[in-house]
């Protein structure tokens, strides 16, 4: 279980374009922190460093687990869901063994893919292939592994982007019982998310 | 279900059903085979005595053909982010691409080998140590290819990237797999052949996935 992040005195940089720079920041157990600011400004870049997928320039990322640090690697093997921009799911398969690979894969079950697929609405859907599904439904299948897959952290950038005010609702309800049990969001956004969270700006 | 497991099913999937698979290759292997008479003239007793060396150079371009997805598909549709997050580390995973490619591509080609040899006239008793260099040298061609693969990441004209870093290397296996088939037809010995042409498959089994997984690393990042 993570029970905090706790980010120093951080640089990244993309290329030769420093980004971010002396950047500190402290996310707790039950706290959604929500990343603002102009494109291009380093959102997905630090989230994508969080998940250890970018190496930082300078500074470290610790996280902090119920018997001191756990290495960031084995944080992020066992406890962290990435959701970017892209939903990585195979147009050619059937949407439900995308979702089943994905829940899977982040140490779901078939049957909690299940269960969350009814919750999210999706069952209709499940036999289509994803070439056939809208951008909105496409992302509602991507954060099925959210909530059939426990992960104590959630990165997540531009999540309700392709959502309509329904399923917005509905995903709101959904990080609300994460934070309720525990857990940590870390979302890059430009609309405000459906909970209550922290905003940190982050500078161009 | 062990990470191992999960991933190697969803890569079988994919490569089985995903666009091509083992029918792809086999129909370039077979398409270019029956141009060899053609090419080479109708001699019958010229054509069977080039069959092994000519059967075998197709047998590793036509392992060229799907190598170009093997990463690519998952880079560009965000899964490979998903993949480096999973409980298996990347190299298990890049080990578990190319074991899927070696059993979709690799294998249907090493069995069908035989066949494309019989109709070049080549005699049917070629067909064990055909299927056997096959078999084994595919290991290598799939591994390797994994590397070539993963290091194309991102390129433009991937295909061809891959192409030039691989064909030098698939040269080893070229040798010892045509020089196996040759010497058993011949009578001498092709086990010398045929355990050096293992020995490689093997070591590119047990390495390539560090390199892959080294690769797709950095072009994640």
């Amino acid at each position: 279980m993570i029970k905090g992040i706790a980010i120093r005195s951080l640089a990244l940089a993309r290329g030769d374009r420093v980004l971010i720079e002396g950047l500190d920041l402290d996310v707790a157990s039950g706290e959604a922190v929500v990343l603002s600011g102009p494109n291009g400004a380093g959102k997905t870049s630090l989230l994508r460093a969080v998940a250890g997928l970018i190496r930082p320039l300078s500074g470290r990322i610790a996280i902090e687990g119920d018997l001191g640090e756990i290495p960031l690697e084995d944080a992020i093997a066992r406890e962290a869901h990435l959701i970017g921009h892209q939903d990585a799911l195979k147009t050619a398969r059937r949407a439900w063994d995308e979702v089943l690979f994905q829940v899977r894969w982040t140490g779901g079950t078939a049957d909690s893919a299940k269960a969350a697929c009814a919750r999210m609405g999706l069952n209709a859907l499940l036999d289509l292939p994803v070439r056939k599904l809208s951008a909105g439904q496409r992302r509602r299948l991507a954060l099925i592994r959210l909530s059939a897959s426990p992960r104590g952290l959630w990165l997540l950038d531009e999540p309700l982007a392709p959502l309509d005010r329904v399923q917005r609702a509905r995903f709101g309800e959904l990080m609300i019982e994460h934070l309720a049990r525990g857990g940590l969001i870390l979302a890059a956004a430009h609309d405000p998310l459906p909970v209550k969270s922290r905003t940190i700006e982050i500078a161009a | 279900m062990s990470g191992f497991a999960v991933i190697l099913r969803r890569e079988l999937a994919l490569s089985w059903a995903g666009g091509g698979g083992p029918l792809l290759a086999l129909g370039f292997f077979v398409a270019i085979t029956s141009l060899m008479p053609l090419a080479l003239g109708a001699d019958a007793a010229r054509l069977a005595e080039a069959a092994p060396g000519l059967a075998w150079l197709v047998l590793a371009l036509a392992s060229l053909i799907s190598l170009e997805r093997l990463f690519e598909r998952d880079y560009e549709d965000g899964a490979l982010d998903l993949i480096a997050l999973g409980p298996a580390p990347l190299e298990l995973a890049a080990f578990a691409k190319a074991l899927a490619q070696w059993v979709t591509t690799q294998a249907p080609l090493a069995l069908a080998a035989p066949v494309i040899l019989a109709a070049l006239g080549a005699p049917w008793r070629l067909a064990p140590v055909t299927i056997a260099a096959g078999l084994v040298g595919g290991l290598g061609f799939a591994f390797l290819g994994g590397v070539g693969a993963a290091l194309a990441l991102g390129s433009r004209r991937g295909g061809v990237l891959i192409a030039l870093i691989v064909l030098p290397l698939f040269t080893p296996p070229v040798i010892f797999g045509a020089g196996a088939i040759e010497a058993f037809a011949a009578g001498l010995d092709w086990r010398t052949p045929l355990l050096l042409l293992s020995a490689y498959g093997l070591a590119a089994a047990a390495l390539c996935p560090f390199a892959m997984a080294a690769a797709a690393r950095n072009a994640l990042s």
